[in-house]
């Protein structure tokens, strides 16, 4: 039987430029490749900078999480340095941090994802009362009145009646796979436009702390924002009180519509339980530190590692066996293209071999992607929301235990179900639940410490260059929305002498590695993977985004030995 | 004409139809057309041309090319608040293409950027984020297959407008660092036979992207620019003449540490680096996230990064300025001006100098940047 080569390029609603090409087969995806198709050098860059600098330069990495490379970088050089910040400052940290988690992932759900399942164009055919109806059946939340469903589906009437369909242009409409009922998605499609404006409000709790969003402030020692109850310009009751409303609203958004939103969507989607799982093999370095960062035992979300699937043990994660292969990447290393490296030794030599664009396809080329292939002692490991629930599960973690069992009953569906697709964006949907409620224990804690007199948020005994050794380096770990991310740095008289980040989006769409193993992409777009049409490949779409990918470009389909090559122009 | 309405309008529908529903009848619109005819000094035989012209009105297209970026530009502009994104999108204007939140993907993309193209050729505003990677022809960002370059220029040819959004966009920014791996550049460096302007920032103010986008809208042009190609309405004047935090630093009363006892009360941030006595940027008056703060105002140090290679001539960032004389707002340009040019290291001091506040006032009358009524169907 043939295969058919798939590419798309450009993969959208993601951030940044990423290509996949694929080979279809039998309504299957037999094989898969994914390409990243920018090369920025930020690690470069940092070479020679100020160290306290550093996290300006690193958040720059990416302005959809736009808090986690600042922390990991204020992690790393206060490692090095030796430096403790404030209990203050680490609790503003995770107030920040986590409303960077809910509102992206809300943001993921409706505007990255939800057109992988949801038709804007049924939602013409719904009877609004019955969406209202639904709707009430699901959530206490206000909007779920026939006339508000009603002049939403008149705005969408008006908005495709022009013909002008905008953003919604050439979308996979009417696709087979699409199976949510009219009502189901008009309740969707108003909620996706209703998202836009609740991601707006909250926020800004990172504009209050930070200054500003996307980029809010940070800084080494701790944060800047100051706190005095009696000042204007400062921390103060107002600020708080602002802060404690938008925690609650997020709260409710995302009790009141996502979640629910996430599950009654699910319902319909059952079969994806069983399609997309990929590596088995899942890595959290774990997040938010109630007390410290060196206090591992402080994380709310704990560490470890779950290995070929198996929930009865959390294997320790020590980060010295994190290593990176260029195999398949386009960089050159010292000792060879088969060498791998850990951070601290890492080396970032850009040295393109592909072809010479305008290209049609990579999945030839031994070389195929600027992401390099971080593994674990190595094994590919996928990072993310399913591997934190997975762990913290494996763990023992009561929260989630509790939330993961209520899933699964609610929808009718065994363990095995979250090694999948569904699963990956089941998980983010609890984890958005849990930390939206979690906010609220730190924010209690930020006001009983203020309460008791501790208003500090810096430590400044090292923050001139004068007190540091002449030499150091330090490893900075953060749990991100998209995973487990690390920053290594060196720090040689003052200055930045080597720096290594290992992204979460390093781990998932990482290629081949010396060994032939695929990285989780491309394995979980193999594991029983449908592809109906290979040139509609919603299917493809659905599995690349449950892991919400943070590079942007598209998908390739082609013929498995290379001759007889059956090229399709992906719709 | 085309002020953002939460009221959903198309050309589908005839714009009276449309105005109809806004409680204006088929009579009021013919009559208004004729009161029209009127001012412009036509005759009473052209109302009908008038009433037909502008029932053919479209959403103006909009085109959304990012190219080398973190898409914090795209995250930005989706707090906008004056519209709302939902306003913009759904009854402003026609998003046609834009990677982060258009639903098609792969050739179905690739097929609505041609088609916007096409269909708009010369009417289309192109907005554009990220920088332009120039190093070994470009393969250091593609997009099926073509270079970021190959994509601008031709998306640029038939643009009506071209918007450079954020610092990537401007001039490069982070990835045109030191020592600039990529060879990155602004888009302005690869689109030289229109005038490109600069929405200056990383990122910029949400606010700032959508006013100069309903500005042209609205008028049917670009608004006038400073040398830099920055909009004036937002990048006239320096962060340090609209700080809050100003009479602080006239009063001689500095935070010295990050949290001492003038960080808790709110004094100015120069000791610690800030950079505002040489950013021109509106964050104080427009303030950030629908008008709750900015940098400053949250005890963090301005990093000037609304200007031309800030990662370098901005860093170290809590290094404060060369001495600023401390004296009042109208004396500080020209103190400030030749206070930098003496003292400072050579890319501050250049900055300054080209952005001294007396060289923005005269460069207003002789700027280039200025738009004929491009051809959106709109200027009537």
């Amino acid at each position: 039987m043939a295969k058919t080569k798939v590419v798309i390029d450009p993969i959208t609603r993601i951030e940044g430029h990423l290509r996949i090409e694929a080979q279809a087969e039998n309504g299957k995806v037999a094989n898969a490749w994914a390409s990243a198709t920018q090369f920025r050098g930020i690690e470069i860059v940092l070479q020679g900078r100020d160290p306290r600098d550093a996290w300006a330069f690193a958040q720059r990495i990416c302005g959809v999480c736009t808090v986690v490379h600042a922390v990991a970088s204020c992690r790393a050089v206060e490692d090095a340095l030796d430096i403790r910040i404030p209990p203050n400052a680490n609790t503003i940290r995770n107030l920040v941090h986590g409303m960077q988690f809910v509102q992206d992932h809300v943001i993921h759900f409706y505007h990255l994802h939800a057109l992988d399942w949801v038709d804007v164009t049924s939602a013409l055919k719904a009877d609004p009362a019955q969406t209202a109806r639904i709707a009430a059946s699901i959530s206490p939340w206000p909007n779920n009145s026939p006339t508000y469903f009603r002049e939403v589906q008149n705005r969408v009437k008006t908005f495709v009646g022009s013909g002008q369909l905008g953003i919604f242009s050439n979308g996979y409409w009417g696709h087979p796979a699409y199976k949510l009922p009219p009502e189901v998605n008009l309740l969707a499609v108003a909620h996706y436009l209703e998202a836009l404006d609740w991601q707006r409000d909250v926020i800004r709790l990172h504009t209050i702390f930070g200054g500003k969003n996307p980029h809010p402030n940070f800084l080494v020692g701790g944060m800047a924002s100051a706190i005095n109850l009696e000042g204007t310009a400062t921390i103060n009751a107002a600020k708080l009180t602002e802060i404690k409303d938008m925690i609650a609203r997020a709260q409710r958004f995302v009790e009141q519509v996502y979640w629910p939103d996430l599950v009654a969507i699910a319902g319909y989607y059952k079969e994806w339980a069983s399609v997309g799982g990929g590596t088995g093999n899942y890595l959290a370095v774990g997040e938010f530190p109630e007390t410290d960062i060196r206090d591992l035992g402080s994380l709310y979300l704990p560490r470890g590692i779950v290995l070929d699937k198996d929930l009865s043990k959390v294997v320790p994660y020590d980060h010295h066996g994190v290593t990176e292969s260029i195999h398949s990447s386009w960089y050159d290393y010292d000792k060879g293209a088969d060498a791998t490296l850990h951070p601290w030794d890492g080396e970032t030599k850009p040295h393109y071999t592909g072809p010479q664009p305008p290209w049609q396809y990579l999945q030839d080329e031994t070389k195929y992607t600027w992401m390099k292939a971080p593994r674990y002692n190595g094994k590919s490991m996928e990072v993310g929301p399913l591997a934190r629930m997975l762990v913290a599960y494996a763990s023992g973690h009561q929260d989630v235990r509790a939330i993961v069992g209520d899933t699964l009953k609610a929808l009718n569906v065994g363990p095995a179900a979250l090694f999948s697709t569904l699963g990956r964006t089941a998980a983010r949907g609890m984890e958005t639940v849990l930390l939206a409620r979690r906010m609220s224990v730190w924010f209690d804690d930020l006001v009983a410490r203020i309460k008791a007199g501790d208003v500090s948020t810096f430590t400044k005994t090292k923050w001139e260059p004068s007190s540091w050794p002449k030499t150091s380096r330090g490893y900075g770990a953060l749990d991100a929305p998209r995973g487990a991310l690390g920053h290594w740095v060196e720090i040689n008289d003052g200055r930045i002498s080597r720096y290594q980040c290992v992204v979460p989006t390093t781990w998932n769409a990482s290629p081949r590695d010396a060994g032939g193993q695929p990285g989780p992409y491309e394995a979980a777009l193999t594991d029983n993977h449908p592809l109906a049409n290979p040139e509609q490949p919603l299917e493809i779409l659905r599995t690349v985004h449950s892991f919400d990918p943070c590079i942007a470009c598209g998908v390739h389909v082609l013929d498995a030995e290379g001759d007889m090559v059956t090229e399709v122009r992906v719709q | 004409m085309l002020t953002p309405t939460t009221h959903a309008w198309s050309d589908d529908e005839a714009l009276g139809g449309y105005l109809g529903r806004r409680g204006i009848s088929r009579r009021d619109f013919i009559e208004f057309c004729g009161q029209m005819a009127a001012v412009l000094g036509l005759s009473s035989l052209a109302v009908p041309r008038i009433a037909e012209a502008m029932e053919s009105l479209k959403r103006p297209s909009v085109i959304w090319l990012q190219l080398q970026e973190c898409t914090g530009c795209v995250e930005s502009v989706i707090r906008t608040s004056d519209p709302t994104i939902g306003d913009l999108v759904l009854d402003t204007i026609s998003l046609d293409f834009i990677d982060t939140l258009m639903a098609a993907a792969g050739h179905n993309a690739e097929q609505a950027l041609d088609n916007a193209r096409k269909q708009n050729a010369g009417k289309y505003v192109l907005i554009v984020t990220g920088s332009v990677p120039t190093n070994e022809n470009g393969i250091y960002t593609t997009i099926a297959g073509k270079t970021a370059r190959s994509l601008l220029e031709e998306t640029a040819k038939d643009a009506a407008a071209v918007i450079a959004v954020g610092a990537c966009a401007h001039w490069g920014s982070v990835q045109a660092a030191k020592p600039n791996p990529t060879g990155a550049v602004g888009v302005s460096e690869i689109v030289r036979d229109k005038p490109v302007l600069n929405i200056a920032g990383c990122p910029p103010i949400a606010d700032v992207i959508t006013a100069t986008v309903v500005h042209f809208l609205t008028f049917g042009r670009l608004p006038e620019t400073d040398a830099d190609g920055r909009p004036l309405f937002a990048y006239g004047n320096r962060i340090h003449d609209q700080c809050p935090r100003r009479a602080h630093y006239d009063a001689g009363q500095f935070v010295r540490t990050f949290d001492d006892a003038g960080a808790r009360e709110g004094y100015c941030l120069y000791e610690v680096g800030c950079k505002g006595p040489a950013t021109f940027s509106p964050c104080p008056i427009f303030m950030w996230n629908s008008h709750t703060d900015f940098p400053i105002g949250a005890g963090h140090p301005c990093i000037g990064c609304t200007e031309r290679h800030f990662w370098d001539t901005m860093t170290p960032f809590y290094q404060r300025l060369p001495d600023v004389a401390g004296v009042g707002v109208e004396r500080t340009a020209d103190i400030l001006g030749a206070a930098l040019a003496v003292g400072a290291a050579a890319g501050v001091a250049a900055h300054a100098a080209a952005t001294g506040i007396y060289q923005i006032r005269s460069r207003r009358a002789g700027s280039g940047a200025e738009q004929p009524p491009a051809g959106t169907g709109l200027e009537e």
